[in-house]
């Protein structure tokens, strides 16, 4: 017989749940975090002033000029975007497929997608070149006649989407928190602690009609979240495909920029998880092996599929007799770039082949280094996609090369600084394991306890 | 203005009706208890649990929630004012010649409207959530601490029908409560 393996390790009641999960937000935090914390707080505050400095100065202290015009901002706005779809999958279509070992993982990876698009969000705005205009972006009543935008572009079906994306990910995230906040509440001693929780949990009292209602809600948000994160990431590459570039101009544009999205977010999602359960010790009963190994088989999975994008990119090339698009592609590979590209598929295809081994997959050390493997691969992904494309188009009098600046490497190191910070700050400040999602799959795989 | 704040103070401040609870430890006795306590004839009953239960909808008479039928007015609602306000700003209050594109380029603004329909959706089922349930609530009283961690609780407020606290007492006793108090919520 198949037995299901158990979720939660360790024969925990409800209430050792309870007591592992708020500890966490309820001690004074050792000094590894406050090491942590300052570290992540110097890249952030590197990303603040060199985002300053580029404002004030301009974006010619990036590399971007003629014909490369998209830069880091482009490229890692993509990453980071790219980044958030995999929490929306952990927390939304695993909650439709009934995949129970999502509960463990879903409010850290939703956090993950909170913050990643609010760093994403930051480099349009920087690209735009006058962020302090960036509300231009949006259809408002203006004295300029009104001039509405345009939305027969792309870019402003980014920002909608973009922006719904936002919304509707921190609406999930916050009513996920609610009833675990209530928690946090009533174990709490001090007044302020008492005070700050119980507004945040909004008075939540967990009757049984409270919880029909909230189950709904949940369900419905799941199902709405489900076609909006395709939508967001197949918008980004409408970006992309719907000019006429070279490279860009693709059908497979959409599914291929899902599948490498989720591909990195679960990268990230590894990454995330590995150093929590090397920091966190008790919630290696909570995040167990089978939950990495699960992950794991998922950027498997998903490294295939934009491996079979990259080869059908290429095929389509050659058997579109389009001599543009034939040699854009023989330029990707084998041009002034063609080392971006090298890395790009050694990092997304190669490397994530050694999860066919199950020790591999099973193994701590070694899905840390492959999740950083990816997340360099899938950042160089679109940095082919980008500047490979745009390098060299169909004169030759419009050929160039990028080269990156200081602004460029640090506004993107820097985001990271900014990810951290905030998600370090995150684990410190709310529940990273959903207790009211945990709670119910504590008898998963344990045949004594009725589980099922 | 000082007037519209304690109103909205009043519906925010609960006000609880006191009553009497039992309090499980065990979840499936939980349920078990809740059912046979609302088929006793105490129809008006609240079971508070720190998360959501199996089967309990069933044992104490709560019908499936209404929200979708919310969610789907407010996504078509997305839906009509996507279509209406792209169709509008871009062929009638100032169209613009892009490209030679019809002002009313319907295929193109699809990603609009849809991200309106999901926008609606998402935000109206929320709020409908949170109207419904009567939050938020500042300092509503709490039965036990520990309902949101660990306990169960059945509670049954004086205003009930046929209310006699010394039977219920016994009910929940010989159910298997842990603890029988008469208390607020």
């Amino acid at each position: 017989m198949i037995t299901r393996e158990p979720l939660v390790l360790g024969n925990k009641s409800l209430k050792d749940v309870t007591d592992d999960i708020c500890r966490i937000v309820e001690t004074v935090p050792g000094s590894k975090f406050w090491a942590l914390l300052l570290s992540t707080k110097m890249l952030f505050l590197v990303y603040i002033i060199s985002q300053g400095i580029i404002v004030a100065v301009g974006m010619g202290l990036q590399g971007i000029s003629h014909p490369v015009g998209w830069g880091t901002d482009i490229i890692t706005f993509v990453f980071w975007i790219g980044i958030g779809h995999a929490g929306t999958l952990i927390s939304a279509i695993l909650f439709l497929f009934r995949q129970k070992w999502r509960m463990a993982i879903a409010r850290t990876a939703e956090a993950m997608t909170v913050f990643a698009v609010m760093v994403a969000g930051t480099f349009p705005v920087l690209h735009t070149g006058r962020p302090w205009f960036a509300y231009w972006l949006l259809p408002y009543p203006n004295q300029r006649g009104p001039l509405w935008v345009n939305f027969r572009s792309p870019l402003v079906w980014d920002v909608f989407a973009v922006s719904t994306y936002a919304t509707v990910s921190m609406v999930f995230w916050y009513v996920g928190l609610v009833p675990d906040l209530a928690t946090i509440r009533d174990r709490a001693k001090n007044i302020w602690r008492k005070r700050i929780y119980g507004a945040l949990s909004l008075g939540w009292r967990g009757t049984a009609r409270n919880w029909n209602h909230y189950e709904m809600i949940y369900m419905l948000l799941a199902g709405l979240s489900t076609p909006l994160v395709l939508s967001v990431h197949s918008i980004v590459s409408f970006d992309f495909a719907t000019s006429m570039l070279p490279g860009w101009h693709t059908t497979i544009f959409p599914p291929y920029f899902v599948a490498g999205a989720i591909f990195s977010g679960f990268g990230m999602v590894v990454t995330i998880m590995c150093l929590l359960r090397q920091f966190i010790p008790n919630f290696k009963d909570y995040v167990t092996m089978h939950h990495m190994e699960n992950m794991n088989k998922i950027i498997m999975a998903t490294g295939l599929m934009v491996g079979y994008a990259y080869g059908s990119e290429f095929f389509i090339a050659w058997y579109s007799g389009n001599p543009y698009e034939q040699y854009i592609f023989v330029n990707r590979a084998f041009g002034p770039y063609g080392w971006s590209y090298w890395i790009m598929v050694t990092c997304n295809v190669i490397i994530p082949q050694l999860f066919w081994m199950k020790s591999i997959r099973r193994s701590i050390p070694a899905m840390f280094v492959i999740s950083i493997f990816v997340n360099i691969g899938m950042w160089y992904e679109r940095f082919v996609i980008t500047v490979t494309s745009l390098h060299r188009d169909f004169l030759p009098a419009n050929w160039g090369m990028w080269h990156p600046t200081w602004a460029d490497l640090s506004v993107l190191f820097g985001s990271f600084g900014m990810f951290f910070f905030i998600f370090l700050l995150y684990l410190r400040a709310l529940p990273a394991i959903s207790m009211a999602e945990v709670k119910p799959i504590l008898g998963v795989g344990k045949k004594d306890q009725g589980g099922h | 203005m000082a007037d519209l704040i304690s109103k909205l103070e009043g519906a925010v401040r609960h006000r609880g009706s006191k009553g009497i609870a039992g309090i499980w430890l065990e979840e499936h006795a939980f349920v078990e208890a809740a059912r046979k306590t609302y088929d006793a004839g105490n129809k008006n009953l609240e079971a508070i649990s720190p998360f959501p239960l199996h089967g309990i909808d069933d044992a104490i008479g709560i019908p499936r929630s209404y929200i979708p039928w919310i969610t789907f007015v407010f996504g078509t609602l997305g839906l009509i004012f996507g279509l209406w306000f792209t169709w509008w700003t871009s062929a009638v209050d100032w169209p613009i010649n892009v490209g030679g594109k019809p002002m009313w380029s319907l295929a193109a603004f699809i990603p609009i409207i849809f991200e309106c329909t999901i926008l609606f959706a998402a935000l109206s089922s929320v709020g409908a959530m949170i109207v419904i349930n009567g939050l938020p609530k500042i300092d509503p009283p709490i039965i036990d601490p520990d309902l949101t961690s660990h306990k169960f609780a059945l509670f049954i407020p004086e205003s009930a029908q046929g209310y006699d606290a010394g039977k219920l007492e016994q009910l929940f006793k010989s159910l298997g409560a842990s603890e029988v108090k008469r208390t607020e919520f």
